[in-house]
């Protein structure tokens, strides 16, 4: 029995690749697996080569593996290009109408199914995802009604005979491959599961799912990879709450529409990727100029200009902080798993309100698209806090003399009273323009000085995010400290774990989780704790690392893991650089 | 009741004498007490330039924002409290330059608001450049021999982008003016307001006197009939775009507002932002 494998299915782009690994992992969702799928893409609709890796685990996983087990190939093209992954003894399932053939070198099982042909004889040709879900599930050992159930649910609002159809192909599939191993195969068998219940969704999913429970009610937004799930889903889901979202004509549009609406006292978001976020640096300074709250979601690609669209990359690490002119106030938040997608975009709202200021949620596209088992989600942990905002039912006062309300006053935190227009007694101006309490226009320099430090003390005392980092620091003193952030949380595990099992060395885990301000103090202390200090991130010139410098300093024990050619970590790599890091003292 | 006055605060703006854009002001007070307002009833989405200032001149609700964004900033404040009076306001650098995207795109995404565009056909406060609105030839200090670009017809692109509130103005006549922004107000959906707004520092060419001599006022045109689109695009091709009034109003097309699926009349910034359990679950069994 085994802990773990990998599934692959791979073919042309828009041949229902993704269909074929949906229905495939839902199934063992419900089995009670832990999941973890990743989409190889490319920015083309019809053609080129696309696939899903799927790795099933009795226990929680975070990250692609290594190795794959089984390939399901509807061409040679996802032979000749995945092959080399799997292990010895893994099992290609591919359609026998291609005469699939082994590349040199590699030695899995191949078997030749007549995936199509099987489909066409049920019925209709694009039923052959179907009999290789059947043929994947009877070789693996899976029971067969968990699969149905599934096929029952999508395609019932088709009609019976569609479900049926569909209930066949599988069936065939199954029986063809018994017939060819005569059952399934031992390497392949997995553990049972603990069959709980459990939610399996994509960072893009939870990060909208938690905008609409965090009271989100307008979204504004261009779509981009990898982004755009998170307004697909909103479009879907927001008119049941009242709210809606405006595809906008450019990012511009889509962030100052943010702010107008947050202005008007409705919590909005944006989400882009680094071209999107690009355009919306000036309105990002008016929302902290203005102290109107923002949340806007940047799903990390391959950067710069238009860079990989469709690859992964962390690379706006920079961006996020730097990037509009001036000085202002500004928070950016870095969730690592699906999980915390859905509760940090709660608290982004949260913190965006308090703070009254632009908040940035920092995905990166493995998270965003990646899919992951996720713990059930907490009801009672949705909170909504709305800061230092008049209420509608608050009476106030009326102004004396045809006075301003002092919706920028100096307060000891920075924190004004914020009034939502259409209030009596609560005139004020609002503008990008350096101005007084009452938000007229100023360029007086004493009050120039004690605005600009007003704004900016909002956040010095720190703020009050969840989990600024997370740590995985069992040992007091460790060989090493690997630092991380966004996806690569599950990666940097099992590469921890590796290292600690076969070199027996102590290392210790701390993802960064609050970019901005910066959770120096708390790095700082696992810093001091480790001989040597590791930052993997998707990006060639180490930004992370160097924040650590800039910050908390130390840069002798730092070194940098990157990568960046578009694909994700893998458990290996980070492993063996580790450990040419121990043995030679560098990379 | 509000009068104008209570529209006024005690700002003194920051224009050149005779500055078209005090009219444009004056016309907005008259306008928004004419229509039974009170100051907090309304709020004022500006951009940036001499123009742009008038939002900090009104006493109401007032949001100064980017060069060139007052239309989106408008339109997501209008989304989240429809109760509210929205007017958007800036000059031609703002709406039919920097802005010209959000310009086409808030005339066909058609949310109820007023925009009104206080058009010099000069760049002001950066002192003298010209503007899309220039006529060709136009000497500036960016186009020293004079402009090579062709002038942005705002009244035309409106009408071919689908506008249905479509109007012009000048300074000079008030009552016009406010007349036609209380019909922008009243307008369901976007409405669009060029007011002739004479720059008297930078623009020597199209003066008061200028359009005195050159506009052709449309009230005055027995027969013309607004809710013909043909005869607008005619009647401004005649005129080269040199005309007063309402140029046209389909009353028929809905706001963006009354589309929007499930979009109610009770402000979204007065609704409950807390989801109840049930829907949670209900919205969570979709992943499991």
């Amino acid at each position: 029995m085994i802990k773990q494998l990998s599934w692959k299915v791979g073919g042309q782009q828009g041949e229902g690749i993704d269909s074929t690994g949906e229905i495939f992992s839902i199934a063992l969702n419900r089995m009670g697996y832990y999941l973890y799928g990743y989409r190889h893409f490319s920015s083309r609709i019809k053609g080129g080569h696309s696939n899903t890796k799927i790795r099933i685990s009795v226990r929680p996983i975070r990250a692609v593996s290594d190795e794959l087990d089984v390939l399901v190939a509807f061409d040679q093209e996802t032979i000749d290009l995945n092959a080399h992954e799997l292990h010895e003894g893994g099992v290609i399932l591919a359609d026998a109408k291609f005469n699939p053939t082994l590349p040199e070198g590699v030695s899995a099982q191949l078997f030749a199914v007549p995936f199509t042909k099987i489909a066409q004889d049920v019925g209709l040709a694009q039923m052959k995802n179907m009999v290789a879900v059947g043929a994947s599930s009877a070789l693996l050992g899976l029971p067969l009604e968990a699969f149905q159930s599934v096929i029952e649910e999508k395609f019932s609002r088709k009609g019976q005979q569609v479900v049926d159809k569909n209930m066949q192909a599988i069936q065939r599939g199954v029986e063809y491959i018994t017939e060819q191993t005569g059952g399934p195969l031992n390497a392949l068998r997995l553990e049972k599961s603990d069959g709980k219940k459990r939610l399996y969704m994509i960072g893009n999913d939870a990060i909208a799912l938690g905008a609409l429970a965090a009271g989100a009610r307008i979204m504004a937004a261009y779509p981009i990879t990898p982004s755009s799930e998170i307004m697909e889903y909103l479009i879907k889901q927001l008119p049941k709450f009242g709210g809606t979202v405006v595809q906008t004509e450019d990012e511009i549009a889509a962030i100052s529409m943010v702010i107008g609406a947050n202005y008007g006292g409705v919590r909005a978001l944006t989400a882009s990727a680094g071209p999107g976020l690009s355009l919306m640096t000036e309105a990002i300074g008016l929302s902290g100029m203005t102290e109107t709250p923002a949340v806007i979601v940047n799903t990390q690609r391959g950067g710069p200009s238009t860079g990989l669209p469709t690859k992964q990359e962390q690379s706006d690490i920079n961006a996020m902080i730097y990037s509009t002119h001036g000085e202002i106030p500004k928070i950016v938040i870095a969730p690592s798993t699906a999980e915390e997608c859905f509760y940090d975009t709660i608290q982004a709202f949260n913190l965006a309100e308090k703070y009254q200021c632009p908040v940035i949620i920092l995905s990166d596209l493995a998270l965003s698209l990646g899919k992951q088992t996720v713990e059930p989600l907490d009801y009672d942990r949705i909170q909504i806090e709305r800061g230092n905002l008049v209420t509608d039912d608050q009476e106030l006062e009326e102004l004396e003399n045809s006075q301003l309300f002092k919706r920028y006053q100096f307060t000891d935190n920075g924190i004004s009273p914020r009034i939502l227009p259409g209030k009596k007694h609560g005139l004020h101006h609002v503008t990008g323009v350096e101005h007084d309490e009452t938000g007229r226009p100023s360029e007086n320099p004493l009050n120039r000085k004690k605005m600009m430090e007003k704004r900016l003390r909002k956040l010095e005392q720190g703020i009050d995010f969840k989990d600024p980092v997370h740590l995985d620091c069992k040992h007091e003193e460790a060989d090493l400290l690997i630092v991380g952030i966004n996806s690569t949380r599950g990666v940097i595990h099992e590469a921890m774990e590796r290292l600690e099992e076969k070199e027996g060395v102590k290392v210790n885990h701390a993802h960064v989780r609050q970019v901005l301000p910066f959770p120096t103090d708390i790095l700082r202390e696992q810093m001091a704790k480790a001989k040597k200090v590791v930052v993997v991130e998707n990006n060639a010139t180490g930004q992370l690392a160097n924040l650590l410098k800039l910050h908390v300093g130390m840069a002798d024990k730092i070194t940098h893991i990157g990568k960046y050619d578009g694909n994700p970590f893998l458990p290996s790599e980070i492993y063996n650089q580790c450990k040419e890091l121990l043995v030679h003292g560098h990379v | 009741m509000a009068t104008f006055k209570d529209f006024r605060n005690k700002v003194k703006p920051n224009w050149c004498p005779g500055c078209g854009d005090f009219s444009v002001l004056a016309a907005m007070q008259r306008a928004f007490a004419n229509q039974g307002l009170e100051p907090e009833d309304v709020a004022i989405v500006s951009g940036i330039g001499c123009s742009g200032r008038i939002s900090g001149y009104v006493n109401a609700y007032g949001f100064h924002g980017v060069h060139g964004r007052a239309l989106p900033i408008a339109q997501g404040l209008k989304l989240a409290n429809r109760d509210l009076t929205v007017v958007a306001a800036g000059g031609d650098g703002d709406g039919f330059a920097i802005g010209m995207g959000h310009t086409i795109h808030a005339i066909r995404r058609n949310v109820d608001i007023t925009y009104i565009v206080m058009d010099n056909q000069v760049y002001g406060l950066t002192k003298g450049q010209t503007s899309p609105r220039s006529e060709m030839g136009f000497k500036t200090k960016s186009t020293p021999k004079g402009s090579i670009e062709a002038t942005i017809a705002p009244m035309e692109m409106a009408l071919t982008a689908g506008a249905g509130f479509v109007a012009q103005a000048v300074s000079s006549d008030l009552k016009q003016l406010t007349r036609l922004v209380e019909e922008g107000l009243k307008h369901k959906g976007f409405s669009l307001i060029n007011v002739y707004s004479p720059c008297v520092t930078y623009n020597k060419v199209n003066t008061y006197d200028w359009f005195k001599e050159h506009l052709v006022n449309l009230d005055d045109e027995e027969g013309y009939d607004p809710s013909n689109r043909m005869q607008a695009m005619q009647k401004l091709m005649e005129h080269n775009g040199l005309v007063t009034g309402l140029i046209y109003q389909n009353k028929e097309r809905k706001a963006y507002e009354e589309l929007i699926p499930g979009f109610d009349e009770k402000p979204l910034a007065k609704q409950d932002l807390k989801i109840n359990k049930e829907q949670f679950e209900e919205l969570v069994a979709e992943f499991a």
